[in-house]
């Protein structure tokens, strides 16, 4: 993206183009980019397959949030006791089978 | 009354009339198409001119890039885009891409909203629909980091525990800061007037090697600190001996972790050849084209590139998005890692102005992902 006031720019680009980031499936996707150099189609359908969805789903953040939920991956409105950020990043890296530099070292710092 | 008049380099389109509304806009404009200039001042174009800023933006493109112009079809579809009546427009369900950042609490500041950097990247998450997150420091080059890395590494660690996205960690090599005054070698913009030819390339050589180890030193830390990524951004800004600088820190980190991500985003279209004789695996810099920086940067280990395509103030958006797709079509084409695409003020046809319009942002957005094929922005 670039320079711009928020909603000039990320928020226009978010609701314009965007997958919607842990509203939905954004993230994830994002992820298997990052990690096995995937491009779009491809990362998108890995991430669809992981989670049992299909790949017009990733973007539906009714469908989403539901799934999300079911496999403690983190939501935008998490309840009490619900996994949320570190505890949602290890059960991503599992559900994905990739490796986030982050939980690896919260393992190794706290011996597990 | 305020009375403004705008020009283009072939048209007028507003004209001070009296008796008009407060701006002096023409009342008629029947059958005409609502756009903007590229520094963001609207303009109403006539669908024979709309057509004509399609042509000629994506022929500018293809004669500067040896590439090929945009399809009848694909300028059919910028039509369609540019003339929806939609004040705001967006991708069919689908084509829905990636979302990159680069200096994201940086945008934050400029608001003055008073949050730190942590709430920051929370706002982007919980609140923007980010699908990256990214931490950078308010100077976002390399050099100044250095000697606070050890209070960047911290709050990022602090910033993981509570977020779920990835985050990234940016800044820029920035090589104007290793020339004086601001930094150790003599500046080659003083050199090169006085026909200081060698010295003045030693300088950017010498520059590099500093900067590469800056960039190195930062981007190592800050992983061992758990980051997602690291981008490396608005690389080239210094010319070829800049870009060499992101490549060969690129290369450095990919022998030490094998694994690792790093974004390398662009300055500018065209690698100016600031020394002119800088290649990285034979491949010579100035002068590449982003189809070629792909190339190029995928060598280094780049995972994502974010080629960028400047904007044109006096010519429309049409034409301006019509160049711009051209150059990033045949860079998502040439690629074999993902592409995310600089969207912003000034760059890939964002008009140049700190707001930027929704009409033309979200149009530029849309044709862009469509067109392209993009795997993000």
């Amino acid at each position: 993206m670039g320079v711009g006031d928020p909603l000039g720019m990320a928020i226009t680009h978010a609701i314009a183009s965007g997958m919607g980031g842990m509203r939905t499936a954004g993230d994830l996707v994002a992820r298997m980019q990052m990690t096995r150099g995937m491009k779009i189609q491809e990362a998108k359908a890995y991430v669809a397959d992981k989670l049992g969805v299909s790949v017009k789903d990733l973007t539906d953040p009714v469908l989403m949030n539901e799934a999300r939920e079911d496999l403690k991956l983190g939501v935008l409105h998490p309840h009490a006791g619900s996994p949320k950020c570190m505890e949602a990043k290890f059960n991503i890296a599992r559900l994905l089978d990739i490796d986030i530099n982050c939980v690896r070292r919260f393992r190794e710092n706290a011996s597990l | 009354m305020l009375v403004i008049c705008y020009f283009s380099p072939s048209r007028r389109i507003y004209e001070p009339e009296a008796g008009s509304s407060g701006l002096g806009i023409k009342e008629d404009r029947m059958g005409q198409i609502m756009t903007r200039f590229g520094d963001g001042s609207p303009v109403y174009l006539s669908e024979s001119e709309l057509t004509r800023d399609l042509v000629e933006g994506t022929e500018d493109a293809a004669e500067r890039g040896d590439i090929p112009v945009l399809s009848k079809e694909e300028l059919q579809h910028l039509f369609d885009i540019f003339s929806s009546p939609y004040r705001f427009v967006s991708v069919e369900p689908g084509n829905e891409i990636v979302l990159s950042y680069d200096g994201t609490p940086v945008k934050m500041m400029r608001t003055q909203v008073n949050v730190d950097r942590l709430q920051c990247l929370q706002i982007y998450e919980k609140l923007m629909g980010a699908d990256t997150l990214e931490m950078g420091h308010v100077d976002y080059s390399f050099k100044p980091i250095k000697p606070i890395v050890t209070y960047e590494q911290p709050l990022l660690e602090q910033i993981l525990s509570v977020t779920t996205a990835p985050v990234f960690y940016g800044a820029m090599p920035n090589l104007g800061l290793y020339s004086q005054p601001d930094g150790p070698f003599p500046n080659p913009s003083e050199l090169l007037p006085e026909g200081k030819i060698d010295e003045a390339l030693s300088s950017y050589e010498a520059a590099v090697e500093e900067a590469v180890k800056d960039i190195v030193y930062v981007c190592k830390a800050m992983y061992e600190s758990g980051a997602d990524a690291i981008i490396l951004d608005t690389v080239g800004a210094a010319g070829d001996a800049d870009f060499l600088a992101g490549l060969k820190a690129t290369e450095l980190l990919k022998e030490k972790y094998p694994e690792i991500c790093v974004e390398l985003g662009m300055a500018g279209e065209f690698v100016l050849g600031m020394h002119g004789s800088l290649t990285f695996d034979d491949h010579r810099l100035a002068g590449l084209y982003p189809h070629e920086q792909v190339k190029v940067a995928e060598k280094a280990g780049v995972k994502i590139f974010g080629p960028v395509c400047n904007t044109n103030t006096t010519e429309s958006t049409p034409w301006n998005v019509s160049r711009a797709i051209t150059f990033m079509k045949a860079c998502c084409e040439a690629a074999e890692i993902p592409v995310h695409v600089n969207m912003g003020m000034g760059v890939g046809a964002i008009t140049v102005n700190d707001h930027p319009p929704l009409d033309v942002a979200s149009r530029a957005s849309k044709a862009m992902v469509e067109i392209c094929r993009l795997d993000g922005l």
